[in-house]
């Protein structure tokens, strides 16, 4: 099969979609392959790293691949990549493709909180990022999780078993990590503690949203898209509903993006060259 | 030894500091990791301040808490804003005091405080940990090396970089992303320290720069910080080998008010 690959290498995970690069006429269909793994210090590793496992589990090979974009934090770390998009215009454009119907779409990461409103074609009209301050970003949540004992992947059910969440109440990421420490100094449980911490990821989350005056439909992508309470917490704080994720692969919104783009960029070189 | 003593623990978020004070000398000081345990960390930095100082727990007439955790003293009799004590510490360190500035593991003030080290005015950085001790705690991560080995090496910088995200959290990715682009460790570390000065002037110029600037807080260890500084206000700043327990000195010298105008007639309680 001849693929093009999708590689995002974000602050903390890389994510890789593998898309058939055939045209097709219906919808975009189930990507071949995707793969997940933590990003490290070494990008371009990384990025090798993400792009063999997704390879692995697909059951195909490095030659399958004939088409590389690269998104996110660490895009131009990517040496085997044959294009470089922004991690907005990969996200805008996947969410587009994803929800057909949404015009707005909230993206919360390992660093990053994405807030975008789309305009025709998937193409981004207004956005807002934290790109200035880490608060209300996943790196918060991930710190506590490793405080508490567990790993990001245990966010969900911990958070879903708390019977009274703690209130963390500093904006600042590093000052709500003590705030944290301090609970759990005090004898609360994990479960309280985690939900405490979705609860105050939503808040700062919804800020950044709102600022850019989201219109509907809503879609909700992003690594902590999987955890039912930040759904519902940011639900309630927004006053509003966001679909459904159909195929399950809003956690790798940008790899899509990246691989959509990425694909249609490849199409555009065959059509133009040379009979 | 006579119930004379007097003591000052200063409860940081991440260094617990304690000084017991025999009149207005420092007789025993002490330093412990504050953990997740404040009040243990309390406890272990006063008792071993107590042996530096060859005195028992009887001999001390007064203690008053202060910095972050000073409500989990639990021997204390009193507590003192941390502001205050930084204030009194830094005039009885360096008489000629005028402006204070304490940068901490998790905070950085500015003050300006009278001859009698009464605060004037203040500014701190309460929402945000950008320009902290902890913008160091990153670097010290992202690079693996010990805290007390940045300050030496960003000194050896020809070419620093410079930062350019504020967050603490952003930072370490942008320090990895230097690395990643070639640039050499005391460049990169060098660009950290600026990042941290630029950011404490600023609170500095809110509060108003008074000379003499007296230096304060376990950063004041940090031989880089302390040049960069005095380059920047174009003065040298008063840095001593007891500025990282300026607000524990601070603290016993309002503990020792408290004793001298004799309003300790409980002693003992907690």
């Amino acid at each position: 099969m001849r693929l093009t690959a999708g590689i995002d290498v974000g602050s903390a995970y890389t994510k890789v979609v593998l898309a058939p690069s055939a045209p097709r006429t219906g919808g975009d269909g189930a990507p071949a392959g995707t793969a997940v793994i933590p990003s490290g210090y070494d990008f371009a590793r990384a990025a090798e790293r993400g792009l063999a496992a997704a390879l692995d589990a697909a059951g195909l090979s490095r030659d399958d691949v004939e088409y590389v974009a690269a998104t996110g934090y660490g895009r131009y770390m990517v040496p085997f990549r044959d294009l470089a998009v922004t991690e907005l215009t990969c996200h805008a454009y996947a969410a587009h493709r994803l929800f057909p119907s949404v015009r707005s779409v909230l993206d919360v990461g390992g660093q990053t909180v994405k807030a975008i409103r789309l305009g025709e074609g998937g193409r981004v009209k207004a956005f807002r990022l934290n790109d200035k301050c880490a608060a209300g970003s996943g790196a918060f949540l991930e710190k506590t999780m490793r405080y508490l004992g567990y790993g990001a992947a245990d966010i969900a059910s911990l958070a879903g078993d708390a019977t009274s969440p703690v209130t963390v109440s500093s904006v600042c990421a590093v000052f709500a990590e003590s705030e944290v420490i301090n609970h759990l100094t005090d004898g609360r449980g994990a479960e309280d503690i985690c939900a405490g911490a979705v609860l105050a990821l939503a808040e700062r989350a919804a800020q950044v949203f709102k600022r850019v005056r989201p219109a509907p439909e809503f879609a909700l992508t992003g690594g902590l898209v999987r955890v039912p309470l930040l759904r519902r917490a940011l639900e309630k704080a927004l006053g509003l509903t966001f679909q459904a994720d159909p195929g399950d692969l809003g956690v790798y919104a940008g790899a899509v993006g990246a691989a959509l783009l990425g694909r249609e960029r490849l199409h555009k070189r065959i059509a133009q060259r040379p009979a | 030894m006579s119930a004379a003593l007097v003591g000052g623990v200063d409860v940081g978020s991440t260094q617990t500091k304690a000084v017991v004070m025999d009149d207005t000398r420092v007789a025993g000081r002490a330093i412990v990791d504050t953990g997740a345990r404040l009040t243990e960390a309390a406890g272990a930095a006063f008792r071993q301040a107590l042996d530096a100082a060859g005195a028992g727990e009887a001999d001390v007439a007064c203690v008053i808490g202060t910095g972050y955790g000073r409500f989990r003293v639990a021997f204390g009799h009193a507590q003192v804003t941390e502001i205050s004590c930084h204030a009194r510490g830094a005039v009885y360190l360096f008489p000629g005091t005028r402006s204070v500035l304490d940068i901490g593991g998790q905070d950085t003030k500015a003050i300006r405080v009278s001859e009698t080290g009464q605060v004037l005015d203040f500014c701190m950085n309460d929402k945000c940990s950008a320009g902290t001790g902890r913008f160091l705690g990153a670097a010290s991560q992202a690079l693996e090396l010990p805290l007390g080995e940045l300050g030496p090496l960003a000194l050896r910088a020809k070419n620093p970089v410079t930062m350019t995200t504020t967050c603490t959290v952003f930072a370490e990715s942008e320090i990895l992303g230097w690395l990643a682009r070639g640039r050499k460790t005391e460049d990169v570390l060098a660009g950290v320290h600026a990042a941290i000065a630029s950011r404490s002037l600023a609170l500095l110029r809110r509060v108003g720069i008074e000379p003499e600037i007296t230096f304060t807080g376990g950063v004041a260890r940090n031989v880089a910080m302390v040049k960069l500084l005095a380059d920047l206000t174009g003065v040298p700043l008063n840095v001593g080998e007891d500025s990282h327990y300026c607000g524990a000195i601070g603290a016993a010298l309002y503990a020792l008010d408290r004793v001298l105008v004799g309003a300790e007639a409980g002693a003992g309680s907690s």
